[in-house]
């Protein structure tokens, strides 16, 4: 829109060369490294350089997205992931998993208190923290995956955001009633008739929203008791702030931004962009079929001047984010295949063959318009990226299986005492004190064993263990899943030199795990 | 500002500044920024007639809720000292012998403990309790006590002192100087016989009469110490004042004596009881054995 070398107006002066004072001065920017001594300090008259005016406005309005009812396979699979999905969300709280008497019994809980992550079986320590970023590189990895093999399809299905949105839409249509009706409602002037209509929709808004942020809490605390409480008006106060967030954020991002989330916000459509290609599966308009689009009076008079298209716009209705498919693939399309289900019912009626607008790839629609026959899309789940995702993602899978699977829980850290490093006893033995850290990560208390390995000679007793029952091994019971503190003493004969040697836990059950820590005994005379 | 003209693509205002072609747009502040603002500035107000706000000379305006950072941290800490009140109570009650027979109990003791030896101890005994053989602050994490080690020996020391002038009740001893009363030749048989009864020379007839004549009404004959009077053992491995052979001439030429502040008065009895249970748990601690001939020991009702 700018263009310097075309300067437009008559108008426009001269400005190559400005008069000041008497002195001419060029207005051309010098470089500093060609110019005189003092170019600098003449400075040239300041200008903008000459525009045009700006075709378009920067901004663009809202257009309120007013989708029409349809019926179809893929309507029917969005419904079924709704429900999966909306299900798994509210109803996983509420599962219980037995776990015994120390540990609680709700089968998912992510329990910040007592900084533990419970998922059915497993359950994470902080110190495990990577299983849970093994986790979250997995979800990142299988939208890589799921991207490349079937498109957008995480945006157009599963993503809260389309799942909350459709949930919202349909509350407009049960409402309000559906397109049309919408629109008229829109435009009507504010009635008393209107205010009550909008002020129940929106307190059914505000309810889903209270049930998504209130359920989200129930992941971090057992359900009952802080369902309970929550209505009880006991609940800890950032559960209330926590809940009043989500619901503020759902009926906002839900009920009113919608579409705009995805185009605006969202930086996944930017990142699925990328990773787009001529062989990834998008929701597309056959062009060549379809164009020039006529109405079917005008087609049954000329059937060879006209494509398939009869710009119905029932494409157009029923997509939830407004846009026209038409126009080809752009960021505002989340492939959720909608304007299929209506094409296809259109198509049937005027008994014309289904898929005008398909899920097809661009090499295929290329290959189609060739007059060649189309490969099958499912042809496009093989390929060497998909395959090279699903090794990575599995790969990644097993690995953390294989943690979990062999993974300990009894662990043993040491710590010496470094003030005094080392102390004389009366009969002249040494004594070293070190502050031991027992783990027991079972869910039920366990007696473990410690020991000394590589100390010939040497006693230990502890702050619980007396002095004369010092023995180069003791029991210590840990309590279930906790981590016990123990002060050892090792107390070696006189004259015995600073070395090297290994404490040594093992769990005196049935499992038998075990976990050794070498560290340092101190005696007098040692450099280190 | 004569330089102010409509921006032509936006139609906006610039401000009329203007730096090497670069020009400001006087663009409005959002509606909802304003009145953001318009709300800051009457929370403001609020804010400054309900909390302490405007400097004045000598101190701030108070504010009619009477809140202050002072009053909410003495809020608090009288919220912490109530919260260990019952620890404190406790402790109170139970007589110090009986203290090991709680075992959450003596662990909330050493670790009370653990704090006031840092602020009131450590400046002697070092912060790791190792002591200063230089200085003669005896190290409190071994088993060698000059005055005995189980728990009550360790709480009267702690309340009484030691050598604490004016106090009746303190532990003290007094090791004569012995300087002019040996020749060299006296003072060297006696130091070997010293070092021989923890097997670190030899001794000599000569010094064992000596020391049978001088030494052993305190030290014991084989220089077991007596803990009634605070006299050292002579024969484990342990030296307040050194090993060497001068440091020993020196220390019974013109011995040095420790003291140490009683505590009685400066520290509440559960403090010293605290201070007991932590340097009683050092390693070295001794079991009372005067308990188990006197098992009806009376519990103190009265803290």
């Amino acid at each position: 829109m700018n263009n310097p070398d075309h300067p437009g107006g008559k108008a426009e002066r001269d400005r190559s060369v400005v008069v000041e004072d008497g002195l001419a001065k060029t207005n051309e920017p010098v470089s500093s490294a060609v110019a005189e001594p003092g170019a600098a300090a003449r400075r040239h008259e300041p200008h903008e350089p000459p525009r045009q005016h700006l075709q378009e406005k920067l901004y663009k309005p809202r257009e309120p997205v007013h989708n029409k009812r349809i019926d179809g396979p893929f309507r029917r699979f969005k419904w079924f992931v709704m429900l999966v999905t909306l299900g798994i969300y509210y109803v996983t709280p509420w599962l219980r998993w037995d776990r015994g008497p120390y540990a609680p019994d709700q089968a998912v809980l992510v329990d910040m208190a007592n900084r533990r992550f419970y998922m059915f079986g497993i359950e994470i320590w902080p110190h495990e923290f990577y299983f849970v970023a093994g986790l979250l590189i997995m979800a990142g990895i299988g939208l890589f995956l799921v991207t490349s093999a079937v498109g957008r399809a995480w945006c157009g299905y599963a993503c809260p955001q389309t799942v909350w949105t459709d949930l919202y839409q349909h509350v407009d249509r049960l409402i309000d009633g559906d397109r049309n009706a919408r629109i008229r409602l829109d435009r009507a002037p504010w009635t008393w008739g209107k205010v009550f209509r909008r002020g129940f929709k929106w307190t059914i808004y505000a309810l889903i929203g209270l049930i998504t942020g209130g359920a989200w809490i129930l992941y971090f605390a057992d359900a009952p008791t802080l369902f309970r409480d929550f209505f009880a008006g006991e609940a800890a106060p950032i559960a209330y702030v926590t809940v009043a967030i989500l619901t503020l954020t759902t009926v906002t991002l839900g009920g009113f931004m919608r579409e705009q989330v995805c185009i605006y916000m969202c930086p996944w459509p930017r990142i699925q962009s990328a990773m787009l290609d001529e062989k990834s599966l998008i929701v597309t308009y056959k062009d060549w079929r379809g164009e020039p689009r006529g109405s079917l009076k005008k087609a049954k008079k000329q059937p060879e001047a006209f494509g398939d298209c009869i710009d119905c716009m029932q494409c157009v209705q029923v997509c939830p984010t407004g846009i026209d498919i038409r126009e080809g693939p752009q960021i505002g399309c989340i492939t959720c295949a909608l304007c299929i289900d209506a094409c296809d019912k259109v198509m049937a009626e005027i008994g014309r063959p289904r898929g005008l607008i398909d899920y097809a790839t661009l090499e295929d629609c290329e290959r189609e318009a060739k007059g060649e026959t189309p490969r099958s899309p499912w042809r496009t789940l093989l390929r060497p990226r998909t395959v090279a995702y699903s090794l990575i993602w599995g790969s990644i899978g097993l690995a953390l299986l294989f943690l979990l699977g062999v993974r300990s829980h009894t662990e043993l850290t040491v710590s010496p005492d470094r003030n005094p490093p080392f102390m004389l006893m009366s009969d002249g033995s040494v004594r070293n004190s070190y502050t031991l850290k027992l783990r027991n990560m079972e869910s039920r208390p366990r007696d473990m064993e410690l020991s000394i390995e590589d100390l010939p000679g040497a006693l230990m007793w502890s702050d619980t263990i007396r002095r004369a029952d010092a023995a180069s091994a003791q029991t210590v019971t840990v309590p279930a899943d906790q981590t016990q503190t123990v002060r050892a003493y090792v107390m070696v004969p006189a004259g015995t030199p600073a070395r090297d040697f290994t404490f040594r836990v093992t769990s005196q059950d049935e499992q038998r795990e075990t976990d050794a820590v070498e560290t340092r005994f101190s005696a007098p005379g040692d450099d280190q | 500002m004569e330089n102010k003209r409509i921006d032509e693509p936006t139609g906006t205002e610039t401000v009329g500044h203007e730096w090497d072609g670069i020009e400001e747009l006087d663009t409005p502040m959002p509606r909802w920024w304003l009145w953001t603002f318009y709300l800051t500035i009457l929370f403001s107000v609020g804010y400054v007639i309900a909390y302490p706000a405007w400097p004045l000379v000598d101190k701030a305006t108070a504010g009619v809720l009477g809140w202050s950072s002072r009053g909410e941290l003495a809020k608090e800490i009288d919220a912490a000292d109530l919260a260990r009140e019952s620890v404190r109570e406790a402790l109170a009650r139970v007589p110090i012998e009986r203290l090991p027979e709680d075992s959450a109990l003596m662990a909330q003791a050493v670790a009370g403990g653990r704090a006031a030896f840092k602020v009131n101890c450590s400046q002697c005994h070092g912060s790791g309790a190792a002591g200063s053989q230089e200085l003669g602050y005896p190290n409190l994490n071994d088993d060698d006590w000059l005055w005995g080690g189980d728990l009550k020996a360790i709480e009267y020391t702690l309340t009484h002192g030691i050598r604490q002038a004016g106090h009746d009740e303190t532990r003290t001893s007094q090791m004569p100087p012995f300087a002019g009363a040996f020749d060299p030749a006296q003072l060297d048989a006696l130091v070997s016989h010293v070092l021989s009864l923890s097997g670190k020379g030899q001794t000599s007839p000569a010094g064992a009469q000596l020391y049978a004549d001088t030494c052993v009404a305190c030290h014991g004959a084989s220089g077991e110490g007596d803990r009634a009077v605070g006299a050292p053992r002579l024969n484990d491995a342990i030296w307040l004042r050194g090993s060497s052979r001068e440091a020993i001439m020196r220390q019974i030429l013109n011995p040095r004596m420790g003291m140490m502040p009683k505590w009685e008065g400066r520290l509440d009895p559960v403090t010293i009881k605290m201070l007991a249970a932590y340097v009683h748990s050092l390693g070295g601690g001794e079991d009372f054995v005067e308990v188990a001939e006197d098992p009806e020991v009376e519990v103190d009702e009265q803290p």
